[in-house]
């Protein structure tokens, strides 16, 4: 089985702040995780430290079989991250916005305009500045960069927030999609039952390191089973 | 720093202390004044050697450290600390030979200041490495923060060059260096020549002993950063082990083959924070 | 690189063209800094043409320094800073590319602050040509030196302060140079004033290629 995340007792440093305090975490091709945990629990720095944006400093760090602590930048442009803020530029338009994106990576664009009818962005919405869409809007936008690029690792930072039930649903199935047609799903979330549902498999971190793993549960009973098991345990999931 | 590193920075300290104490010696009592410009010319065992250290050794200093820490096989804290510590040495000095200049200007030429090439220039690289004294102050990643400050250094020493030169070719009135004038004997004679020479010396090792001093602030303020690193880290570590010890692992008859299960990543000793990055 | 420099520079000026920064702030912003030193300088036209060029390299300095900042601000949030180093563009495709979107908007500010002088001082250029070739190459020079120093403060919460600091002590020799060089112009003085293109010329050079070589690690500060 691919790895497309293999990490070792992994150290990020934020500042002088230790986010990551010693991360193992392997993350095979096709596989979907859900990392939960309370806030400042190192989530969001995973993340980042898996896109390669924040060193990794002591440890392993292989992500789609390049070596951080080599040289983070070259696994960039094959990873997709939907960060809290998204990287949209205010002034342009939400179409200029992916294609650009889309353009930097040298891909082609003929993926951009099915991308932005998969979210749901459409006619007029296409033509309107980043800064006068809704934060919603702003995340699908964020999404169909990440839909036209085919990322082989999809790195979702609470992908449910601030969406509504129908943009929801649609990252269910962009998930689904992404992880049955190979590429390895990392996303986080406050919500268990929203990210649960998802995920082969459940991280929850803690203290800035995955202190417990779950098999995960798709399919309502599987999700239940694991929701339960992590509230008898006492696990601080949100 | 070991203790034959601090042996070396005393020592060099001492004789940074007797040679400067000997220029003094030597510039006020023991040398006539000069012919034209008579006890004014004492200035001249000080000044020349006071730019030399701040033009070409310091910022020699740093522009090298700086390529040194940019390039990545020999990137290292080190080449940072040590190019820190000249640049702030530098500006003393420039400070100081704008000082020793103007305070020859003023009887010499009538004005504290005059706009020619020479302080011109030297009164941008002051401010140049202002800026960069003042880039190194914003508090940053030690990495982050040197890598920056070495573009900036870099950018800064690169420019000297182009502002001499540019300057230069405003109307000068400065005299043209007395001393290494190409094809002329030394001008300065005697006495004056050997005082000249041991200000040089002088200058110089004051000028390593400092760096050498000032790269040990630097080194001991890392290293108490790093301390407290370690002690957050294995703080944030324990943090999560409280998690993982009061989750009762239970067997799930899905688990995932292959996937580590269970929480095998409560166990194990706290990891190292820089892992060989120093 | 030069795709992604190409890329770069049409979404920046794209940008500007959006949020019209340049057209209201910018422009008005350079005529205004020309207009003040006519009142610190008085109303005597001798004097005013004597100093022309270096106010209008100095307006154009100070011009400098407000299109980097903007250049920086477009990418100051964390999600576009984020986006470009993760879309894996070559560094020095960005650095180009953002070098040519200021140095568009400089040649915008010369060119009005070149009729300002005209109708303002009553200048008269000789050598339109040493005046151009003076402008260009110290707009190259200018907007790439910018660019680099903007990267070096961008992600800084102090840059505003900090970004003017760094950079106008190294654009020194432009102002040196291309006072020279127009004076020579509006002179006629062709032979001294195309001497000073020789410090323009290699400012442009150096400054290029240090952005290239080193705008990939300051990328990896922010």
């Amino acid at each position: 089985m691919d790895l497309a995340v293999h990490f070792r007792t992994a150290v990020a440093l934020a500042g002088r702040f230790p986010a990551l305090s010693g991360v193992d975490l392997d993350v095979a091709a096709g596989e979907v995780l859900a990392v939960l945990g309370p806030n400042g629990a190192g989530k969001t720095s995973l993340l980042r430290a898996c896109a390669g944006l924040v060193p990794v400093t002591s440890g392993e760090a292989v992500v789609l079989g390049c070596d951080l602590r080599k040289d983070r930048t070259l696994v960039r442009r094959r990873v997709g991250l939907l960060g809290h803020a998204p990287s949209l530029y205010d002034e342009l338009t939400a179409l200029e916005n992916v294609r650009f994106a889309v353009r930097a990576t040298g891909a082609g664009t003929d993926r951009v305009g099915p991308a932005l009818d998969r979210l749901g962005l459409a006619g007029r919405l296409r033509r309107t500045p980043a800064a006068r869409m809704s934060a919603g809007q702003r995340r699908r936008t964020a999404l169909a960069v990440l839909v036209a690029r085919g990322p082989e690792l999809w790195l979702l930072d609470e992908p449910h927030a601030g969406l509504d039930a129908d943009a929801r649903a649609i990252v269910g199935s962009l998930v689904e999609e992404a992880a049955s047609s190979g590429a390895a799903v990392v996303l986080t979330s406050h919500e268990p039952d929203l990210a649960v549902p998802l995920a082969d498999r459940v991280a929850v971190m803690s203290g800035g390191r995955v202190a417990e793993e779950r098999a995960g549960g798709r399919g309502a009973a599987a999700t239940e089973r694991v929701l339960v098991a992590l509230s008898q345990d006492d696990v601080d999931v949100a | 720093m070991t203790a034959r590193v601090r042996w070396v920075t005393r020592v060099i300290g001492g004789a940074a202390l007797v040679t400067t104490a000997l220029t003094v010696w030597l510039g006020l009592w023991v040398t006539p004044p000069a012919k034209v410009m008579g006890t004014l010319a004492r200035l001249l065992y000080l000044h020349p050697p006071i730019a030399w250290v701040a033009l070409y050794c310091a910022f020699g200093l740093a522009a090298l450290s700086s390529v040194l820490y940019l390039w990545r096989r020999t990137r290292s804290l080190f080449w940072d600390r040590l190019g820190a510590s000249a640049v702030e040495v530098g500006v003393v000095f420039t400070a100081l030979t704008l000082v020793t200049g103007s305070l020859w200007g003023r009887p010499t030429w009538g004005v504290w200041w005059t706009w020619t090439a020479r302080l011109t220039s030297t009164a941008l690289l002051l401010v140049l490495f202002l800026g960069y004294l003042a880039l190194r102050r914003v508090p940053a990643d030690p990495d982050v923060r040197a890598r920056r400050c070495a573009v900036a250094a870099l950018v800064a020493f690169v420019d000297v060059p182009i502002v001499a030169f540019s300057v230069d070719w405003w109307q000068t009135l400065h005299q043209r260096g007395t001393v290494l004038n190409p094809g002329l004997t030394l001008k300065v004679h005697g006495s004056m020549a050997w005082t000249m020479g041991l200000g040089f010396l002088a200058m110089t090792l004051v000028f390593v002993w400092m760096v050498l001093v000032r790269y040990r602030v630097e080194l001991l303020a890392d290293r108490i950063g790093d301390e407290e690193l370690e002690v957050s880290l294995s703080e944030r570590w324990a943090e999560g082990a409280t998690v993982a010890d009061a989750a009762v692992p239970l067997a799930l008859p899905d688990a995932v083959p292959g996937a580590p299960t269970g929480r095998g990543a409560a166990v194990g000793p706290v990891p190292e924070p820089l892992g060989g990055r120093r | 690189m030069w795709r992604d420099a190409l890329l770069v520079a049409g979404k920046d000026v794209r940008i500007e063209l959006r949020s019209r920064v340049a057209l209201w702030q910018v422009l008005p912003f350079a005529v205004l800094v020309l207009v003040l030193f006519g009142f610190a300088l008085g109303p005597g036209p001798a004097a005013l043409r004597a100093a022309a060029p270096g106010l209008y390299w100095l307006a154009v300095l100070f011009s400098t320094v407000l299109a980097t900042q903007r250049s920086v601000a477009i990418e100051s949030g964390e999600g576009t800073r984020d986006g470009l180093r993760l879309s894996g563009i070559d560094p020095a495709g960005v650095f180009l590319g953002k070098a040519a979107a200021v140095a568009i908007q400089l040649v915008a500010v010369q060119v009005l602050l070149g009729a300002g002088i005209v109708v303002l001082f009553d200048v008269h250029l000789q050598t339109w040509w040493l005046a151009i070739a003076a402008s260009v190459l110290a707009t190259v020079g200018l907007s790439a030196a910018g660019v680099l120093y903007g990267a070096l403060s961008a992600g800084l919460r102090v840059r505003e302060t900090l970004l003017p600091l760094l950079v106008l002590p190294i654009v020194a020799p432009v102002l040196i140079a291309g006072s020279r060089a127009w004076s020579a112009a509006v002179s006629g003085a062709v032979a001294s004033g195309a001497s000073w293109l020789k410090i323009l010329g290699p400012f442009a050079a150096v400054y290029l290629a240090v952005g290239i070589a080193l705008y990939g690690p300051l990328q990896e500060t922010a």
